[in-house]
């Protein structure tokens, strides 16, 4: 795969001071949905917005199908589609006006047909003559990804497609985002909702303060880092851990019924079976045996950590 | 040149227009009525002819710029203000359009609609008093320009302000009152000699002479004059926005 959007050495000071991105460089493979995680003013919305054109870098480059954004601004515009975090809505208009004015902006001539069609797919078909005011909170987002998909772009990004919204409307994001990739669009989305990321994501970007801390393949990324927690349920409470298991770094549950045991996916033992061989020897009879795998959450959380 | 942008610009603002007919036609049209009927019919009646002309004839090319002059700036500051007021300026900026022809649309609108109004102002203005149009080409070439240039500073208006309040600031404070005191209601020959000199720092009174001559004939400043003002301030205006253009002012971080 190659590089649809890239960004080399990016920085956007603005002109207080602050610097909202750090010399980003990030490549954005072509037909791959990135999720890219981070707090509130880790850079997500600059790094967006610069790459769209409504924010001016500081420094660097972006390419967009390997049209400079700034020296070939149209060509580079013209593949891609954004859907901005806040709901920014003419009130007074239809919902095909609105949709059809975002048609033209980007050069394309008026198609009905095609605007309906996409009105459709985003159940809003029947609402294609009414209001914006009119419109719920989660019928305005559709209506933004209605705008944004108007031009057939072959990238679109998603700031934050799901933030307040409930969590039927965010599964049926989740299918548009899905039917989107199926079709070759290149997808960005940022997102607060590590779930998000886990459910629908191919590679996954951290950034935190400005800066890309990893981009990474999501199984793969999960795979390295995650940790997995073996939970041991005895037969009897235990006071204390028996002196032969002191090893393995268990944690006993409050009520001494329980033991944990972490260890790392990646290594090449485990150290599960003599685990359970030192249990045995030890007296201690278990009862059932349960193993959980860390979250994308807790890589996040343990990476945002690091760099506070 | 993306003329399809434009296009799309300036139908949708065109839209905005037909959908406020009552506010953005029949309040204008009712209002320049009512100064037929005060001024033309009620107080002109008791006025000598003014330059030859009765004061109820006279008083329509200065009528016509008035609203032209104010609708003009207000529809293009409004215009270009709004989007930024709710956030849909993202649109614009991240579409594969230039700024100037996000410039071509908005005040292509805004133009059309103040010449729109300044047409019925002239076909109302039939109801009420005998006029005749001695220079109908010149009349068009004033009005046109005047409806362009005025669009324009409505534009940096909308771009420059901050909030409703500035939006108003401009044509409130400075515009209607360079109207009103540049000739609108009267010839400057009527003002003392030395109101006369100030009058011509008002650049509003080149305007609407220009624009009276090209209904009668005569005029209070030489019509060459006139025109290379209008020019002139046209030409100020596309300095500012192409100014604008380049650094991105007020529009992009």
């Amino acid at each position: 795969m190659s590089a649809i959007v890239s960004v080399k050495n990016l920085r956007k000071a603005y002109a207080g001071g602050f610097e909202a991105l750090k010399s980003v460089t990030l490549d954005i493979e072509e037909g791959e949905i990135l999720a890219l995680l981070g707090p509130n003013g880790a850079g997500k919305t600059t790094l967006i917005s610069t790459i769209c054109g409504i924010t001016v870098p500081t420094s660097g480059t972006i390419t967009v199908g390997g049209h400079d954004a700034q020296t070939d601004f149209r060509a580079a515009r013209a593949l891609i589609g954004l859907v901005p975090q806040e709901v920014n809505l003419e009130p007074f208009e239809t919902v095909m006006n609105t949709v059809t004015f975002s048609r033209g902006l980007f050069g394309k001539p008026r198609n009905d047909a095609l605007v309906q069609d996409i009105l459709v797919k985003l159940s809003l078909g029947d609402k294609k003559n009414s209001k914006i005011m009119t419109l719920s909170g989660g019928m305005k987002r559709r209506v933004l990804i209605a705008k944004a998909l108007s031009h057939e772009p072959s990238v679109l990004f998603l700031d934050e497609p799901t933030a307040g919204v409930d969590v039927e409307l965010r599964k049926d994001m989740w299918n548009v985002v899905a039917d989107l990739k199926a079709s070759g669009v290149t997808i960005i989305l940022t997102t607060h909702y590590i779930e998000e990321a886990e459910a629908i994501a191919d590679r996954v970007g951290v950034i935190n303060k400005g800066e890309i801390l990893l981009v990474q393949d999501k199984a793969e990324l999960m795979s390295q880092m995650g940790q997995k927690q073996l939970k041991i349920e005895l037969a009897e409470a235990t006071q204390t851990i028996p002196k032969a298991l002191a090893g393995y770094d268990l944690v006993r549950s409050d009520n001494g019924l329980s033991l944990t045991y972490s260890y790392d996916t990646k290594g090449e033992r485990t150290g599960i079976t003599t685990l359970l061989g030192d249990l045995q020897k030890a007296g201690l009879q278990m009862k059932d045996i349960q193993t959980q795998q860390s979250s994308l959450e807790d890589i996040f959380v343990g990476l945002v950590k690091e760099t506070a | 040149m993306n003329f399809n942008a434009v296009w799309t610009i300036y139908v949708f603002e065109m839209r905005r227009f037909f959908r406020t007919m009552t506010q953005s036609l029949v309040s204008p049209v009712l209002s320049t009525s009512l100064y037929f009927v005060v001024f033309g019919a009620a107080i002109g009646s008791r006025i000598d002819e003014v330059e030859g002309v009765s004061y109820g004839a006279f008083i329509v090319p200065g009528l016509i710029m008035l609203s032209v002059m104010t609708q003009a700036t207000s529809n293009a500051s409004f215009g270009i203000y709004f989007p930024k007021f709710i956030g849909t300026i993202y649109e614009l900026l991240s579409a594969p359009i230039s700024f100037l022809e996000v410039v071509a649309g908005y005040v292509g609108a805004a133009a059309t609609k103040a010449l729109i109004i300044g047409i019925v102002i002239l076909v109302t203005a039939f109801f009420f008093v005998d006029i005749q149009i001695a220079h109908p080409f010149a009349m068009i070439v004033f009005l046109v320009l005047t409806c362009i240039s005025f669009s324009l500073l409505g534009f940096i208006i909308g771009i420059w302000a901050g909030n409703f309040e500035q939006l108003q600031l401009i044509p409130l404070l400075i515009i209607t009152p360079l109207v009103f005191l540049g000739g609108s209601f009267y010839s400057i020959t009527m003002l003392p000699p030395i109101w006369q000199t100030v009058t011509l720092f008002n650049p509003v009174v080149y305007l609407i002479s220009g624009f009276r001559w090209s209904f009668f004939g005569t005029a209070d400043v030489g019509i060459g004059v006139s025109l290379l003002a209008i020019t002139f301030f046209t030409a100020i205006c596309m300095g500012i926005i192409w100014w604008i253009f380049r650094t991105g002012w007020r529009i992009r971080q």
